[in-house]
């Protein structure tokens, strides 16, 4: 059965925050935006403000039980609601249940003269109305900036907007308001001055074609929060964001076993197989059995009625299952029985960042306990191979935490030391299983060693492995190929 | 609290010519009292029997902001003639006024 998630510390901080829903944003802030205060959202054109804010919203809705008031200066309720249908949010429900209202502020700046004092008492009274018609404990507005344009005089807008916010802290809403990024700035017209308890930012950058959205928690009054970029991903579930999960190396270690599929390998390491918890590394050159291994891997967890999530970069599903048929490994049945998941992504699809972030979203509503990532050299691939040690810290720490067993393949290159390849992420791993080929006497064979187990006794003999028909199995101990030889060569 | 102040209408006057305006305000603070003031001295002067004037308070009838869109307090709207204008402000600025309201007699 999956592992039980482990229970986030006692906040120590009496800030009561409003959880916004999004994945790994409430995480990262510590439960969510400060509760009944107005929170900044800033970015370019196009870096998701709005989203955030439409999400905080409808998942307050129908999450929380907070109704929620949008006051749009730039689109209107028709707009907004086509926007978002695509994520499977129904505002038009939401807005007849009187779950959320939509006020959509239009200023046509042609259409007025100035003419002597004024205030924003009518957005003060429209937003009041709103907020007093569904009891709303949530408000957006997306985006203040559309008023700098509609009001000429900056002086009077400024001291309303100060006022504004102030009332909504006084009116002990939750709100988020959005920005457009400056030059130099936060915001073009420097509204974080205003925003005392929160200020996140948004960033979109495209790095050898590949564009990665960042969110990062400028400020955050009250809480401890990390200030670094996290990668974050818009898909057809809205935004997700992939936080630390440990920013220090405190997870248990857990002390259970694991079978790793294969019978004699697992006589091999104590005759009990991986750690429990976990990361495997199998590397080998082309055709050496790193799938079939990891398949028999993942099958093993399946007949223990353990969810297994496969993720794979270069085979479809189908691919997959067609192949391990003719080594003796049916794995249709699981698949059926929902035990065995399969992800496939084309590795240039996204960046590193966007494959991390589905990678965590998909662990997260599936909760396995076995992953199975095959291979990660075409997620090197994708990416700068500087960001891949930062990202695969991340994912080996978020699994360790879940006490998830990963098994990783990646794919050496016949000449090419795999000591290069691997060196990023082999220094992570717990287990390290070398794949490869060998042709004594014009005789093909396939041989298997395991370079390195954390925390047992295993043996470094070099075994033939034997894939057949009837599956993976672990030949004699191959005298005359010893681990010494191997590493002396090099 | 909608007070409608209605003008005798003269008969010569074609629809084109007669102005329906309408002022926002909140509450009557100082702001609001001025531009009623204003606003009716301005009418006099400009637009004798020629003009309706609407108050309306958000404070009690908040639905009726969003209609028009206001957000700024006080706002007086042209509803007629054609096209809506806007104009925000307590309306001591006359010539603005006249201006916004395209009251200034077309040049001969």
């Amino acid at each position: 059965m999956p592992q039980a998630k482990p229970k986030p510390r006692a906040a120590r901080t009496p800030l009561a925050k409003s959880p916004t829903g999004i994945q790994g944003l409430d995480e990262l802030t510590g439960g969510g935006l400060p509760k009944g205060r107005v929170s900044l959202v800033c970015g370019k054109a196009g870096s998701g403000k709005s989203l955030l804010a439409m999400e905080f919203l409808v998942h307050g809705a129908l999450r929380y039980g907070e109704p929620g008031v949008c006051m749009n200066f730039e689109e209107t309720e028709e707009k907004l609601t086509a926007n978002v249908a695509s994520l499977g949010f129904d505002l038009r429900d939401l807005t007849k249940r009187k779950k959320l209202l939509i006020d959509y502020v239009l200023i046509e700046r042609s259409q007025i003269t100035e003419a002597g004092e004024y205030n924003l008492d009518g957005l003060f009274v429209r937003l009041a109305h709103a907020v007093k018609t569904i009891k709303a404990k949530r408000v957006v507005l997306d985006s203040v900036q559309a008023l700098f344009a509609g009001v000429g005089d900056s002086a009077i807008l400024r001291s309303e907007l100060q006022r504004l916010f102030r009332w909504l802290d006084d009116n002990n809403l939750t709100a988020i308001v959005t920005g457009e990024a400056g030059i130099d700035t936060l915001t073009r017209h420097g509204l974080e001055e205003y925003i005392a308890d929160c200020v996140i930012a948004l960033d979109h950058r495209v790095t050898e074609q590949i564009s990665t959205r960042r969110l990062r928690i400028v400020k955050y009054r009250g809480t401890s929060h990390g200030t670094d970029e996290y990668p974050f991903l818009i898909d057809e579930d809205g935004i997700s964001v992939v936080p630390i999960t440990s920013l220090a190396l405190t997870h248990k270690a857990l002390t259970s076993r694991i079978s790793t599929g294969v019978p004699a390998l697992d006589d091999s390491m104590e005759g009990k197989g991986f750690f429990r918890g976990s990361s495997v590394l199998v590397t080998g050159t082309a055709g050496t059995g790193k799938s079939s291994l990891a398949a028999n891997f993942a099958r093993s967890a399946c007949a223990r009625g353990e969810l297994c999530l496969y993720f794979t970069f270069e085979e479809s599903p189908s691919q997959i299952l067609r192949n391990m048929r003719s080594v003796g490994l049916n794995l249709e049945p699981w698949v059926r029985k929902g035990l065995l998941q399969f992800s496939a992504m084309r590795p240039t699809s996204t960046g590193l960042e966007g494959h991390l972030a589905v990678i965590h979203r998909l662990i997260t509503q599936v909760r396995p306990s076995v992953v199975v990532i095959d291979p990660i050299t075409n997620l090197i691939s994708a990416s700068g191979s500087y960001d891949v040690k930062s990202m695969l810290v991340r994912l080996v720490d978020f699994l360790k935490v879940q006490h998830i067993t990963s098994m990783f393949t990646n794919l050496t290159f016949a000449g090419d030391p795999q000591e290069r390849t691997a060196a990023a992420v082999s220094s992570l791993m717990d287990t390290w299983i070398v794949l490869r080929d060998s042709k004594p006497n014009g005789r093909p064979r396939r041989e298997l060693y395991v370079l390195k187990s954390r925390g047992m006794a295993h043996s470094r003999e070099v075994r033939e492995l034997i894939v057949s028909k009837r599956g993976l199995d672990l030949g004699a101990v191959l005298s005359d190929h010893t681990v010494a030889t191997h590493v002396a060569g090099k | 609290m909608k007070k409608t102040t209605a003008r005798k209408r003269p008969a010569k006057t074609s629809q084109s010519d007669f102005f329906i305006l309408r002022l926002y305000i909140a509450g009557q603070t100082p702001n609001s009292m001025t531009a009623i003031a204003n606003l009716k001295k301005i009418c006099e002067d400009k637009l004798q029997g020629k003009y309706r004037i609407e108050v309306v308070d958000l404070l009690v009838k908040p639905q009726l902001a969003k209609g028009d869109q206001i957000i700024a307090i006080p706002t007086l709207v042209r509803r007629l003639p054609p096209p809506v204008k806007k104009i925000i402000g307590n309306l001591s600025k006359t010539e603005s006024v006249i201006v916004g309201l395209d009251l200034q007699p077309a040049l001969k």
